[in-house]
C-alpha cells in the first residue's frame, strides 16, 4: 500500500480560461466551447486530436455527453466528473493518470459551472432524496464555525481574527483587481469590510467567494512529448486527493481549527513531489479562499506555517503578491469567483501564467527561489471534506 | 381488575408568550390583560404531544399498553398522528396508537374511556387555537398539550384514583369549524351561555348523586370549556371552590385544556383531596379522582406554573407569521424538499426517536447510526442508544441569515453530548445574542419543515430549560 504519484510523468501543454462572472448571456456550451478553444489554441492541438476528455462538473449538467455535444467530440471516451468544489482538479487528476498509463497520448481535463441560472442567491446543492435529517445549513455557516473555534483554541481575540479574515479578502481582491478574467476588479481595505454586516457567523458577504460561471481547461500529454506542443511545459509533480469520512461532525474532539484532510493531501503531495520545506520550495499558492476564514487555517494545514500563527503571518504579510509565499495572486475564489466545476483548473490556470513568466507585470511573483507551485482545492465543509492538493514545476527534477 | 387512575403526567407549554397588549397594539381591538401562549413555527400538535409525553413518561417505571392521541388539530388527516408520537417515544411495536380527533370533547372521551380501560394508556392531547386577526378566538386561545398515564393499581402506583363521572350529550351548535378551517366560528355568546348552564347544572348533581359526594368533601372543582361566559355563570351553583383556569396567563388550551387543568392541580395537591373535573363542551362531563399518599412523591418534575414562568414574549408580527396568517420574506434560497417517506422509514429510531449508535468495542456513540465505527472496528459491531434525554453542550454556533428557513436566522450549534457523541444540530426557542459557547441544551422534538404536505419531523436542541433535579 503506497501513494507512488506519477512525479514528471505528465505535462500541462496548454490552457485556457474564460472570464468568471455572471454571464447572463453564455450558456455553459459557450463557456465550454470558450474554454476549450483557448486551451487548444495555446497547445496547438485540435480537438479531434486529442485522445480523451474528462468533464468537471458539479451540478450543471450530467454525463460525458454535455462536454461531447457542444465540442462535437466523436467517438471520443467522455467522463463527467465530480467531486464538489474540488470538481475541477479532480477532473485533472484523472485526464493525468490516464496519460501516465499509456492508456492515451493526449487528454483534456474541462471544468465548467453555470450557476447563475437558478436564480437563487448563493450556490444550492442539489436536492437528492433523504431522510429530512441532513443539516440544511449553508456554506458560509459551516465555515463561520471555525472563527470561535480558533478564537477558543489559541487565545486570540474574536474582534482581532474579524480584522485578520478582512485582511485576507483585501489582498485577494487587491490581487484579483489585477486580473482582468476576474469576477470582482475593485480593491476594498479590511477595515471597510469589518465594517459590513453579518450574513453567518461573524462573516460578511464580503468574506465569501464570488458565485460565478465560468469554464477553465488543461490539456496533458506525457511529459516526454511536451515540447512537441510548448516551450514552456508545467510538469505534473504531484496529484493528492482525500475524500474524509466526515468523522468530525461524530467525534467529539474534533474542534473546527483544522481541516484534517486537506493536511493529509498536502503531506502526501510533499511526499510525492518531494518536497520537505514547502514555503522555501514553493514559489507560490493558489488555495480554496471559499470563505476567509478557510484561507487562514490552510495556511497551516498546508504547512506554511505553525499551528496558532497563521493569524498573525496574515497580518504580517507573508502571503501577500510581495510575501515570503504569495497565495492566490489572481484574486483566489475570493474575487476570481468561483464557478464550481471550474475553479480547480483556474488555480492551474494561474500557476500556468506565473510559472511561465506570463501574468501581468502587476502581479507577477518572484520564481527566482522556486519554480514550482501549489493548487489547493477543497470541497464539502469542515468536518466532512472532499481536498485535494497538486503541484506542478516548470522543470523536470 | 383494580382500581383505575392517574399514574403519571405531564404538560407542555410552549415557550412562546403572546401579550394580549400586542395585539390591541396592532389591531386597536380587544383586552390588554394577560398573555396566551404561542407554539412556534416549528411545532404543531404531534411535536407538542411527543414533549408532553416525554414529561409524563420520565416520571414513570410504567409503559403503556396504548396511545391515544387526541387533537383538533391534527397534523395529518388519514395518516395516525398517534403513530408518529409511537415513534418519537419509541414505544414498543404491540403498543396500540390511535388518533381522536375533530372536536374538543374527543379528549375528554379519550380519558373517561381510558379511565374504564383494562390496558395502561397514554392519553395525550394537544391543541393549537388561532382566529381572525384582533378577535376573541386569536386573544382568548391558547397552545398546549397534555399526557396522562392511566391504568391501575395493577399496573402502576396510582397518585389519583378515579372515583366515576357522568356525561351529558346535548346538540346544538354554539361552535363549530369545517374541516380545513384554521379556526372556529361561534354562534351569539348568549345562546351557548344559556345552553350550558342547566346541563352543567344536571351532570353536577347527577354525578354527585351517583358517586354519592357531598359539596364539602371537595377540595377543588377545575372547570373548563372554550364558552368563558357559559363557564362563568356556572360556577356558582357548584357551591365548591374553583381553582384558577390559567386562561389569563396561556389563554384557553381547548381540547387539552382539561388535563392541564388536571396536571397543573397534580402538581400542587395533598393526598387525599377530592377534585371535581367540569368540562363543558357539547354536553357536559364531571370525572372525580381523589388524590393518594403518592401524589407528593410522584409529581411532575416540571410543574406547569414553572413552564408558564419559562415562556418569554413573541411579537405579534411573528406569531401572525408562524401560524401563516403574515406572509414573510424569505432567505432566496431554494425551499426544502420533501423528505423521503421510503429513507425516513428505515432510518425511524433516528430520525423520529433520536437513537444513536453506539460502537460495542470503542464505545464511541455515533449520530447519526453508523455501520462502521469511525475508530475502525467491525462491521454492524453496534448497539442502540437512545440519546433523546441527554444532554449536550455547545462546542461553538453560528447564526446562519442566508439558509431557508421560516424563522430566519437559523441558530446552529455543534453539540457535543454528556452520554458521548456529537451532533451538530440546529437550535430553537432560543434568542441568538444569548448563546454562547459552553450553554448545556436538551433535545427536542420539531417539525423542520413541511413540503408536498409531509412533515419533516426531527429532533433540535434548545438551552435546557431549568436545571433538572439532582438524583
Amino acid at each position: 500500500m503506497a501513494s507512488h504519484g506519477i512525479k514528471d510523468q505528465v505535462a500541462i501543454v496548454g490552457m485556457g480560461c474564460t472570464s468568471f462572472g455572471e454571464h447572463w448571456d453564455k450558456s455553459l456550451d459557450d463557456l465550454i466551447i470558450e474554454a476549450s478553444e483557448k486551451a487548444t489554441k495555446s497547445a496547438g492541438i485540435e480537438t479531434d486530436l486529442i485522445d480523451a476528455y474528462w468533464f468537471g462538473t458539479s451540478q450543471s449538467a450530467a454525463s460525458g455527453i454535455a462536454l461531447a455535444t457542444p465540442l462535437r467530440l466523436s467517438g471520443k471516451p467522455v467522463t463527467r466528473v465530480e467531486n464538489y468544489c474540488a470538481t475541477g482538479s479532480e477532473s485533472l487528476r484523472q485526464a493525468c493518470y490516464a496519460v501516465a498509463s499509456g492508456a492515451y497520448d493526449s487528454a483534456m481535463a474541462l471544468g465548467a459551472e453555470k450557476v447563475k441560472d437558478s436564480g437563487y442567491q448563493g450556490l444550492n446543492a442539489f436536492p437528492i432524496p433523504t431522510d429530512g435529517t441532513n443539516r440544511t445549513l449553508t456554506a458560509a455557516a459551516m465555515f463561520s464555525l471555525i472563527i470561535p473555534a480558533y478564537a477558543k483554541r489559541y487565545g486570540v481575540d474574536e474582534d482581532e481574527l474579524r480584522y485578520v479574515i478582512a485582511r485576507i479578502a483585501q489582498k485577494n481582491h487587491f490581487n484579483g483587481s489585477r486580473n482582468e478574467l476576474a469576477q470582482f476588479r475593485r480593491e476594498i481595505s479590511a477595515e471597510k469590510i469589518c465594517e459590513m454586516p453579518s450574513i453567518a457567523g461573524c462573516l460578511s458577504v464580503m468574506d465569501c467567494a464570488g458565485v460565478a460561471d465560468g469554464a477553465a481547461a488543461a490539456i496533458v500529454v506525457r511529459a516526454e512529448d511536451a515540447h512537441k506542443y510548448t516551450d514552456k511545459p508545467l510538469y505534473v509533480k504531484a496529484l493528492s486527493v482525500v475524500a474524509g469520512d466526515s468523522s468530525g461532525l461524530v467525534d467529539p474532539d474534533f474542534d473546527f481549527t483544522t481541516l484534517p484532510e486537506c493536511a493529509v493531501a498536502a503531506e502526501d503531495a510533499y511526499m510525492q513531489a518531494g518536497i520537505k520545506e514547502p514555503r522555501k520550495e514553493l514559489a507560490m499558492a493558489e488555495v480554496h479562499d471559499c470563505f476567509t476564514p478557510t484561507e487562514m487555517i490552510l495556511m497551516e494545514d498546508l504547512g506554511f506555517c505553525e499551528k496558532g500563527t497563521a493569524w498573525q503571518e496574515v497580518l504580517d504579510g507573508s502571503f501577500d503578491i510581495d510575501g515570503e509565499i504569495p497565495v492566490n495572486t489572481d484574486g483566489g475564489l475570493k474575487a476570481f469567483g468561483h464557478p464550481v466545476g471550474a475553479s480547480g483548473l483556474r488555480m492551474f490556470y494561474e500557476t500556468w501564467l506565473q510559472l511561465r513568466g506570463e501574468a501581468p507585470a502587476d502581479r507577477s511573483i518572484s520564481l527566482e527561489q522556486s519554480q514550482q507551485a501549489l493548487v489547493h482545492n477543497l470541497g464539502g465543509y469542515p468536518g466532512e471534506m472532499v481536498s485535494f492538493v497538486g503541484i506542478v514545476g516548470a522543470e523536470l527534477s | 381488575m383494580g382500581v383505575h387512575g392517574i399514574i403519571s403526567y405531564g404538560a407542555y407549554i410552549p415557550r412562546g408568550s403572546l401579550l394580549r397588549s400586542s395585539i390591541v397594539e396592532f389591531t386597536g381591538k380587544g383586552s390588554n390583560k394577560g398573555s396566551r401562549s404561542v407554539a412556534s413555527y416549528d411545532e404543531n400538535t404531534t411535536t407538542m404531544g411527543v414533549e408532553a409525553a416525554r414529561n409524563a413518561l420520565k416520571g414513570s417505571e410504567s409503559n403503556p399498553k396504548k396511545l391515544w392521541f387526541s387533537t383538533v388539530v391534527p397534523a395529518y388527516m388519514d395518516k395516525t398522528n398517534a403513530t408518529n408520537i409511537h415513534s418519537a417515544l419509541q414505544l414498543d411495536d404491540f403498543v396500540e396508537a390511535v388518533d381522536f380527533g375533530n372536536s374538543t370533547r374527543s379528549a375528554m372521551g379519550a380519558l373517561s374511556n381510558a379511565l374504564e380501560s383494562d390496558d395502561s394508556t397514554l392519553v395525550v392531547t394537544a391543541d393549537l387555537r388561532t382566529g381572525p386577526s384582533g378577535g376573541t378566538e386569536e386573544s382568548s386561545g391558547g397552545d398546549a398539550s397534555t399526557a396522562l398515564l392511566i391504568g391501575t393499581d395493577k399496573q402502576g402506583v396510582l397518585l389519583a384514583e378515579y372515583l366515576g363521572g357522568v356525561a351529558i350529550t346535548s346538540d346544538f351548535t354554539d361552535r363549530w369549524r369545517v374541516p380545513g378551517s384554521s379556526y372556529s366560528q361561534v354562534w351569539e355568546e348568549r345562546f351557548g351561555e344559556q345552553a350550558y348552564k342547566p346541563l352543567v347544572d344536571r351532570a353536577w348533581s347527577e354525578a354527585l348523586k351517583k358517586l354519592d359526594i357531598k359539596t364539602e368533601d371537595i377540595s377543588v372543582a377545575l372547570v373548563s370549556g372554550l364558552h368563558s361566559r357559559a363557564v362563568a355563570r356556572s360556577i356558582p351553583s357548584l357551591d365548591v371552590d374553583i381553582s384558577n383556569d390559567l386562561t389569563d396567563q396561556i389563554g384557553n388550551t381547548g381540547a387539552a385544556h382539561p388535563s392541564l387543568l388536571l396536571a397543573n392541580f397534580l402538581d400542587q395537591a395533598k393526598p387525599n383531596e377530592i377534585v371535581a373535573l367540569i368540562v363543558l363542551a357539547d354536553g357536559c362531563d364531571v370525572l372525580f379522582f381523589r388524590t393518594t399518599q403518592e401524589v407528593e412523591n410522584r409529581r411532575n418534575s416540571f410543574p406547569v406554573s414553572e413552564q408558564i414562568e419559562n415562556q418569554s414574549p413573541v411579537p405579534y408580527s411573528k406569531y401572525l407569521s408562524w401560524r401563516g396568517l403574515l406572509d414573510s420574506q424569505l432567505p432566496n434560497r431554494p425551499s426544502p424538499t420533501r423528505p423521503s417517506s421510503s429513507a425516513a422509514m428505515r432510518r425511524n429510531d433516528w430520525k423520529m426517536g433520536f437513537v444513536a449508535s453506539k460502537d460495542a468495542t470503542t464505545g464511541i456513540v455515533h449520530m447519526p447510526p453508523s455501520r462502521i465505527g469511525i475508530k475502525g472496528g467491525e462491521v454492524d459491531d453496534m448497539e442502540h442508544l437512545p440519546m433523546a434525554d441527554s444532554i449536550g453542550t455547545i462546542e461553538t454556533f453560528t447564526v446562519d441569515n442566508l439558509v431557508y428557513s421560516p424563522n430566519s436566522p437559523v441558530v446552529f450549534a455543534v453539540v457535543n453530548f454528556e452520554d458521548g457523541g456529537r451532533l451538530p444540530v440546529e437550535l430553537t426557542d432560543t434568542d441568538p445574542e444569548k448563546i454562547e459557547i459552553g450553554d448545556r441544551v436538551e433535545m427536542t422534538f420539531r417539525c423542520l419543515y413541511t413540503a408536498d404536505g409531509i412533515h419533516n419531523y426531527f429532533w433540535k436542541a434548545r438551552p435546557i430549560r431549568r436545571e433538572r433535579e439532582k438524583s
